[in-house]
């Protein structure tokens, strides 16, 4: 049987690799595909819990479903803003995007 | 090292070299495809976990639907393939302390934390125990309805953004 602790040490590093592209990455494209890697490694961490307690409380489980429909959700409304800003800015680089700086 | 340890192994090199690879990557088209590599790696780790359920849901719902969305985006901006820009902001290197920092923490968490483990065995009904808790009122039927309600509402949202004019 694999710890307990290696599905933890996975989680938290796949973690914060998602971490690092939000924080680095120019592209809104790529930052939304790295919050989809952290997303992932919290279903990881829900999983890996609901597995090594009582199986038969499915609490872990539906959480993860939870955050599989808010994942389908924030990519679907990140990506059409990011076309959408794309159409009137001809550009998705964060950086650049300063309308609401003053 | 049992079967299963070697096979962890396996998934999760793929799950990380896949993740490194995505925030790496010079070229967008490719971060995708790494990123479906990541997916399948963490559905594989689902198998491990006795999770069947989601394991198939990680290759329809994420490695399917998301993969497919990101990669129409990512052709729908082509401004956004042109190679020559920067792939990192001026921060980068704050960024990766930050993060660095983050994972000796929640790393060194995980570790010393003596976590106590039964590894009583999946019952064969798991799935359908599930199903039942998710349309319990007692359970989750309220967030579950709530969470379809959200759906709806971002899809009919990302349309609205999306219409021309």
């Amino acid at each position: 049987m694999v710890p307990l602790q290696w599905y933890l040490i996975l989680a938290a590093t796949l973690f914060c690799v998602g971490v690092y592209g939000v924080l680095a990455r120019r592209n809104a494209v790529a930052i939304l595909m790295s919050v989809e890697l952290m997303l992932n490694a919290v279903i990881v961490n829900l999983l890996a819990f609901w597995r090594y307690s009582d199986p038969a409380v499915v609490v872990g489980q539906a959480f993860a479903v939870f955050v599989y429909a808010v994942a389908a959700a924030e990519v679907a409304v990140g990506l059409a803003l990011a076309v959408s800003i794309y159409r009137s800015r001809q550009t998705v680089d964060v950086d650049q995007l300063n309308l609401l700086k003053w | 090292m049992t079967l299963q340890q070697i096979f962890f192994f396996v998934f999760a090199a793929l799950t990380l070299v896949g993740g490194l690879a995505v925030v790496t990557a010079r070229k967008l088209f490719h971060a995708a495809l790494w990123l479906l590599l990541t997916f399948f790696g963490v559905a594989g780790l689902y198998v491990l976990l006795e999770a069947p359920f989601f394991a198939a849901a990680q290759l329809f719902v994420y490695m399917g639907a998301i993969g497919i969305l990101i990669i129409f985006a990512i052709m729908l901006t082509r401004g956004i393939m042109r190679q020559d820009a920067p792939r990192f902001n001026e921060q980068w290197w704050l960024a990766g302390l930050l993060a660095i920092v983050l994972l000796v923490v929640l790393g060194w968490l995980a570790w010393q934390q003596p976590w106590t483990t039964t590894a009583a065995p999946i019952r064969e009904d798991s799935l359908h125990l599930l199903g039942l808790a998710l349309v319990d009122p007692e359970g989750f039927a309220l967030p579950f309805e709530v969470a379809s309600v959200l759906l709806v509402m971002a899809l009919i949202g990302a349309a609205m953004i999306v219409k021309e004019g």
